[in-house]
Parts: structure tokens; C-alpha cells; sequence
């Protein structure tokens, strides 16, 4: 009994709650004061939260869901889109089923609303099968005056494509609501007739190859722009203060100078009746028409964009850099270290988080690159966000686009994974 | 009293924001292909109809396509009032429910009383679209740098070994397709039927791989006289009004080769809820009079849509340079001529576009 009383008897005493002055329990009044402030801090970070939501996260989520968003059907022929899954694909559907058709698409030819006229529909289709386009909209202005049946055959009177059983599975497929076949599409690859998947045929395949390339151009870019920051970031850390000034003004004065300003000037330097071939031929190198093509091609594309990307390279290699005591390699070479050996194994490991950033930073800045190959790129220059750009600005394909960028975006977050696998994320430092 | 302060700065804020886009409402934002072609605009449509009627007129450029259109009408948000595009793109944005329907009866009869319907150039009149000019791909060269024998035919331009030199083409398959198969022997009356077998798409690529190493592309219609005057191609595509332009403003020595050449039309379409769309109509109208048309023709060597506007076309504007024989609906510049077929495009754009940039890619 007594060992039971004194620990209550303690307990209570430690229970006691300590009361402010306006009789208030401490700690809650500590609990309330904390979360003031927590929500205090919530709020000064909202702008930001906001702005990332408006313009990174609903962008992005409008860009996947359009990538598989397939709503043609579904706005332009509804019931008809809703009657075909039912279907079994063999041959030409039955009459109800073509009544049902031609009775959307005779309310669909009279709708001039944006998304659901006959001419979305259209498009749609002939993304799958090229020429089926005026199809359509031929078959759609005539079938408003058709009164009654038999309507498969007056389709087949209005244009006898309509007697193909690949044109009815087809339509059966792009009238779901959701689809793969833009991501078929941005890999090259297609449906069949008998509705498997395979590859496009090859005069027609260019989106892969096109992002091969993408990466290959920029990893040699990341290269070449490390081959050439390496030592001029470590003249900027090293040579005296005066020298290292002039030397990051002239780093800095092409960053801050407008990118069209030095696409342009590299035109102007790299073309055929240029600088560059004024020069070799002034000096004899070459003959008058031999001028070199070193601009609208893949040449240009990597010239320039290692001239615009080398700032995000030297920057963080920099910035690296100066942070490394000088003693520290006098102090490897009074103590026996080569140079070499002193450099490999004292001062290259220090730079180590400098060049993962810098390489990270210029490589995923070059996958999406636009402007440039645009303007310097020529025909093997291109690189797949001009691809994405094309489907935008030119084809109105935006679903084909916007897949596209999906997989640009996933191609991005695996090196991105695999940098950290190797490098480490940790380690990255860009000043 | 912050509050009040706060909401009378936000009231002021407000109607200095109103206040602008009433102003905005009377410009009349009018979007062209720049260059000497809006400017052969602004002096034949623009300045009257500003004289006329007191419209601010505010003008853009652009490079063609519906891209923009598509953007600003499912966004809401139209800002372009009246767009000058080519018949592909008209018909699709039409076909798509992008375009206001323009009632062809209230377009104003010509100055001889035609009734509009049959004033305008048959196939220039659509639900969506009035045509207001005529427009051709030709090819041209500059006459002080070949010497000799001169280019004459389409198949010239596709001869390397007659006349070396780097070639300029329009990037994209639409004409350059066309112009292969013409210079491979098709006459351009078969040109469509043969483009429409794949056989005859791979003869038009197996055609245009003969120059492929030797082409620069252009993008935007001022970019092939400049080309040309720089030295960069010996040959180059063009609209014929650029070259012509060029010869006329300029004075440079170019020369149009017009056997095999595509011509189109390019007309005016109003987007869906266009801010002003009825200052557009009453534009659109303006600008496609007899007078009108036949007045642009003397700055630029487009072909006037109206029948009645050609007895008027006379001299460049201030040279002695008759309009007639530089006109692409000249009988002369028609020997040998396409027309384009919008629907063939409408139908197979996208996937010869695709084999086009998968075959630049390689």
C-alpha cells in the first residue's frame, strides 16, 4: 500500500500544472504560441507554394492528362462512341449501330461549338489513318439531308471507304474516352489492323531516333562544356584578384547578354560567306569554294550551345574551387606527391561536388534546349523539344505533343535517378 | 483607415484596368505574314479604311498556321480580330469550329455591280473565308551570278550538275513534294493523283534526295530573297511577291522561274469571339472591295480574288512596271501550274509531314 501511495503521492505533484498569470495552463499556452508561429511560417511560404502549384504542378498535370485525354468521340458522336465498345470488331457493324452513327454525326455536322464539330473528329481519325480527314467531313454534310434507312448502304453510297472493317475498328478505338496511341505514336510504334501493337514503318520513325539523339548531342555538350570550365574556373579561383575580375567579366558578360543576341552572332561568325570561312580563306586554308557548312546542322547546335551553357558550368565548378585551401596541394607536394598525383588525388576529389552540379545543370538544360537547335540546328541539328514545338505551333497535335514531353520529362528524372545512384545528390553544390 | 486607403487604390487600380481595355476595344488588331506583303496591306487596306472610319488599327505579324487561333479561342481569350491564313488552314479551323461564318450575300457587290457571289474568282468564297489575293510558290535565282544558260524548268532546279549551287526550300512537305514530282516529269495536272499513291510519295522524296545535301531550309516568307541576295543558294523557292518585291523596291537582280509553279490563295477569317468582330466584318469588307484589291496589287504582285478588281491593276506603285505579267493568275505564268489541292493537304499533312521530318532527320 505504502509503495503505491508515494509514487501517486509524486505523481501529483508532477502533474500540477505549471499556471501563467492569466491562469492559462503553460504548456498549452506554449502549444498555442508554437503553432501561431508554425502557421505564421506556413503563410510566408503560401506565395510560393501558390506559385509552384499555378505554374509547375496543374501545367504538368494538364500535360499527362492530356496525353492520354481522347474525348473527340465521346463530344462529337456520344451515343454512337458509347454503342460501338459493345461491338466485337469483326467486319462492318450492324445497322442499328451505323443508324446510331449517322444520326451523331448528322447533329454533330449542324454544332459549331469549339471540340465537339465533325472537324475534331476528323482529325482525330486521321492521326490513325492518314487521308480519312475529308472523309468525314464530305460524309458529314451529306448525311444531314438523309432521312431514312437503309444507312450502311447510303455510307457506302456517299463514298465506299466506309465499306472497310479497319476504318469501323479503328473508329471503335479512338472513340474511348482515354488512349494510349499518342504514346505509340511518340515511340514510333502504331496499331495494326488486327489491333496489335507494332512498329511504325521505318521511313516514318522519327521520334526515337530524334531523342537518341537529343541525349547523345547533350552529353557531348556537358563534355566538351566541362573540358573547357575545368580550367578556366580554376584560373578564376587561383590567379590574383585583379586578373580573376577581368576573367569573370568575361564569363559573366555573354550570360547576361540576351541568348538570341549570341545565336545570332554565332550565325554571323559560323556561315558560309561568315567570319570564320572569310578568315580560312583569306589565310589560304581552304579555297573560295570550299567554304566549310558549320552552322544549321548538328556542328552549329553543339557550338552554341556549349558557348551558352558554359557559364552554368564554370559558376558552380568556381565556386567549388575557392572554397579549396591553396595549402592544401603545397602541403601534398612538400610531402613527396608529383603534381599529377597531388592533383588526382588532393584537388580533383574536392572539385568532385562542383562537377556534378555543373554537369547535372548543363545536361538537363540541354535535353529541353530550344531556341538554339531552332535557329542554328538546320535539319540534323533538331533536337526533340523542337519535335514537341512542331506539335504545338504547327500540327495541333497537342495530345502527340504533350506525350512527347511526358517522356522528355521521364528520360529527365531517370538521369536524374541514376546521377543521384552515382554521384548523389547530397554531394551536389552550386555554390 | 489602411482599409480604406487600401480599397480606394484598389478601385483606382481597377479603373485604370477597365479604363484600358475600353481603350483596347476600338483597336482592331489585324495579323498578317509581314514584311513586304503587310505592308502592301497597310498601304492598300489599312490607310483608307483607318481615313474612313477613324479605327486604330494595330498590326501583327505572324508565320502562318492555326496554332495561335486554336490557343486564343479555347482559351477564351481572343485577341486577334482578323487573321490573314492560306485555304489548308482555313478550312480545317473552319471544319474545327475555330472561326466565325461570314454571310457571303452582305459582302459588297463590285464597282461594275457584279453581286460579290459571282464577283469573286470561282473557289475563293468559303463558310469562314473571303479570299483577298492569289499567291504562288515559284522558284527565282539572281541574274548576276549565273551566267550562260539560265534555269527555265522545274527540272533545272533539281539539277545539281547544270547549275551547281545550294538550293532554297520552304521547310515542311506541302509544294516541295509537289515541285519534285513536276521536276521528275509529272505534268501538273497529274501532280495530286500521283502524290496520292505512296509510290508517288516515294518518287517526289526519291526526287528530293538528289538536292537534299545541297538545301538550305527557310521558315518565313522574307528569308529567300535575302538568301538569295547573300549568296547563301544559287536557287530558291519563294512567294513570287517577295522575289518580285525585291526586284521592283530593291533593285536586285533576281529572275522568277515560273514553270511548275503552285500557286494558292490567302484569305481573311475572323476567330471565334473575336473582341471586335464587328469592326472585323466591316474591315474584312473594306479591304475586299474592287478598289481595294486592285490597289494592293500595285505593291505586291498578288493576284486580286475579285474578277472585277483586274482591269484595274496597273503599275507598280511608283515605277513603270506593269502588274498584269507578274500576276500568278497571268495567262502566261499558267502554262505549266498547280493549283493547291487544300483537301489532298487537309487529309494527308500530318503524316507526309512526318516522313518529311523523319527524311531531314536522317
Amino acid at each position: 500500500m505504502t509503495d503505491a501511495t508515494i509514487p501517486s503521492a509524486s505523481l501529483s505533484t508532477a502533474s500540477q500544472p505549471l499556471i501563467a498569470a492569466d491562469g492559462i495552463p503553460l504548456k498549452q499556452k506554449l502549444a498555442r504560441t508554437t503553432r501561431r508561429m508554425k502557421i505564421r511560417a506556413f503563410l510566408l511560404t503560401v506565395p510560393l507554394v501558390l506559385f509552384l502549384i499555378i505554374s509547375f504542378v496543374i501545367p504538368i498535370g494538364q500535360m499527362l492528362y492530356r496525353s492520354v485525354h481522347n474525348p473527340a468521340g465521346t463530344n462529337v458522336v456520344p451515343n454512337f462512341a458509347q454503342a460501338i465498345q459493345n461491338w466485337d470488331g469483326e467486319g462492318i457493324p450492324s445497322e442499328e449501330l451505323i443508324e446510331i452513327f449517322v444520326k451523331d454525326l448528322a447533329l454533330a455536322s449542324r454544332n459549331r461549338e469549339v471540340g465537339k464539330t465533325v472537324g475534331n473528329l476528323a482529325t482525330r481519325v486521321n492521326y490513325e489513318l492518314p487521308g480519312s480527314r475529308s472523309l468525314f467531313t464530305k460524309t458529314a454534310r451529306k448525311v444531314r439531308k438523309l432521312e431514312e434507312g437503309p444507312y450502311t448502304q447510303a455510307l457506302f453510297d456517299i463514298d465506299k471507304r466506309w465499306n472497310n472493317p479497319n476504318l469501323w475498328f479503328t473508329l471503335k478505338r479512338v472513340t474511348r474516352d482515354k488512349t494510349l496511341s499518342f504514346y505509340l505514336a511518340a515511340t514510333d510504334r502504331k496499331y495494326d489492323e488486327s489491333g496489335s501493337i507494332v512498329m511504325a514503318d521505318e521511313l516514318y520513325q522519327i521520334y526515337l531516333p530524334i531523342l537518341r539523339k537529343t541525349i547523345l548531342l547533350s552529353a557531348l555538350i556537358t563534355a566538351l562544356c566541362f573540358i573547357i570550365a575545368y580550367p578556366v574556373a580554376y584560373l578564376l579561383s587561383t590567379l590574383p584578384l585583379r586578373a580573376s575580375n577581368l576573367l569573370m567579366i568575361l564569363v559573366l558578360l555573354p550570360f547576361w547578354t540576351s541568348l538570341l543576341v549570341r545565336t545570332s552572332a554565332w550565325i554571323a561568325m559560323l556561315q558560309k560567306e561568315g567570319i570564320v570561312n572569310n578568315i580560312l580563306v583569306y589565310l589560304g586554308f581552304i579555297a573560295e569554294e570550299q567554304r566549310i557548312q558549320m552552322i544549321y546542322n548538328a556542328t552549329g547546335t553543339v557550338i552554341a550551345m556549349v558557348h551558352i551553357l558554359l557559364p552554368f558550368m564554370i559558376l558552380p565548378l568556381y565556386s567549388v574551387m575557392k572554397t579549396i585551401p591553396p595549402s592544401y596541394m603545397r602541403a601534398a607536394r612538400s610531402m613527396g606527391a608529383s603534381n599529377t598525383y597531388a592533383f588526382t588525388k588532393v584537388y580533383f576529389p574536392q572539385t568532385v561536388p562542383g562537377i556534378a552540379a555543373g554537369t547535372l545543370l548543363v545536361f538537363i538544360l540541354a535535353i529541353g534546349y530550344y531556341i538554339t537547335p531552332a535557329l542554328v540546328g538546320g535539319s540534323d541539328g533538331l533536337l526533340i523539344s523542337n519535335l514537341i514545338a512542331d506539335h504545338i505551333k504547327k500540327t495541333l497535335n497537342w495530345s502527340l505533343g504533350a506525350a512527347l514531353g511526358t517522356i522528355l520529362l521521364v528520360v529527365v528524372l531517370i538521369f536524374y535517378w541514376l546521377y543521384n545512384r552515382l554521384v548523389g545528390v547530397d554531394n551536389l553544390k552550386f555554390g | 483607415m489602411k482599409l480604406t486607403k487600401l480599397l480606394a487604390s484598389t478601385a483606382v487600380g481597377a479603373a485604370i484596368a477597365l479604363g484600358s481595355v475600353a481603350a483596347n476595344a476600338k483597336d482592331l488588331t489585324i495579323v498578317s505574314w509581314g514584311g513586304a506583303y503587310t505592308k502592301s496591306q497597310v498601304e492598300a487596306y489599312h490607310k483608307p479604311y483607318i481615313a474612313k472610319t477613324g479605327v486604330n488599327i494595330k498590326s501583327e505579324d505572324y508565320n502562318g498556321g492555326i496554332a495561335e487561333i486554336k490557343a486564343q479561342v479555347e482559351a477564351g481569350n481572343v485577341t486577334w480580330d482578323i487573321v490573314d491564313v492560306e485555304l489548308s488552314d482555313a478550312i480545317r479551323a473552319c471544319d474545327e469550329g475555330l472561326l466565325e461564318t461570314i454571310d457571303h450575300s452582305s459582302l459588297p457587290a463590285g464597282t461594275d455591280g457584279t453581286p460579290a457571289t459571282e464577283d469573286f474568282i470561282e473557289g475563293t468564297l468559303y463558310d469562314c473565308a473571303v479570299a483577298n489575293i492569289v499567291w504562288t510558290t515559284i522558284y527565282a535565282y539572281d541574274k548576276s551570278k549565273i551566267s550562260g544558260t539560265v534555269p527555265t524548268t522545274m527540272a533545272d532546279f533539281f539539277d545539281l550538275a547544270k547549275f551547281p549551287g545550294k538550293r532554297g526550300l520552304r521547310k515542311g512537305a506541302k509544294v516541295n513534294l509537289e515541285f519534285a514530282l513536276i521536276a521528275d516529269g509529272v505534268p501538273a495536272k497529274d501532280v495530286y493523283s500521283v502524290l496520292a499513291t505512296p509510290e508517288g510519295v516515294d518518287r517526289a522524296f526519291a526526287k528530293l534526295d538528289t538536292i537534299k545535301s545541297e538545301v538550305v531550309w527557310w521558315e518565313a516568307g522574307a528569308q529567300p530573297p535575302q538568301l538569295l541576295a547573300d549568296g547563301e543558294v544559287a536557287l530558291t523557292t519563294a512567294y513570287n511577291g517577295r522575289i518580285f518585291n525585291a526586284v521592283a523596291g530593291e533593285d536586285k537582280p533576281f529572275e522568277i522561274v515560273w514553270d511548275g509553279h503552285v500557286w494558292d490563295l490567302d484569305l481573311w477569317v475572323i476567330p471565334k469571339g473575336a473582341k471586335n468582330k464587328d469592326t472585323a466584318l466591316d474591315f474584312l469588307k473594306f479591304s475586299t472591295e474592287t478598289e481595294q484589291l486592285a490597289k494592293q496589287a500595285s505593291y505586291i504582285s498578288y493576284g486580286p480574288a475579285r474578277k472585277s478588281s483586274a482591269p484595274l491593276v496597273g503599275k507598280y506603285h511608283n515605277k513603270d512596271i506593269d502588274m498584269g505579267p507578274q500576276m500568278p493568275t497571268d495567262p502566261a505564268n499558267l502554262t505549266n501550274a498547280v493549283q493547291n489541292n487544300f483537301e489532298f493537304w487537309a487529309d494527308n499533312a500530318d503524316q507526309l509531314n512526318e516522313r518529311f521530318n523523319a527524311w531531314l532527320a536522317k
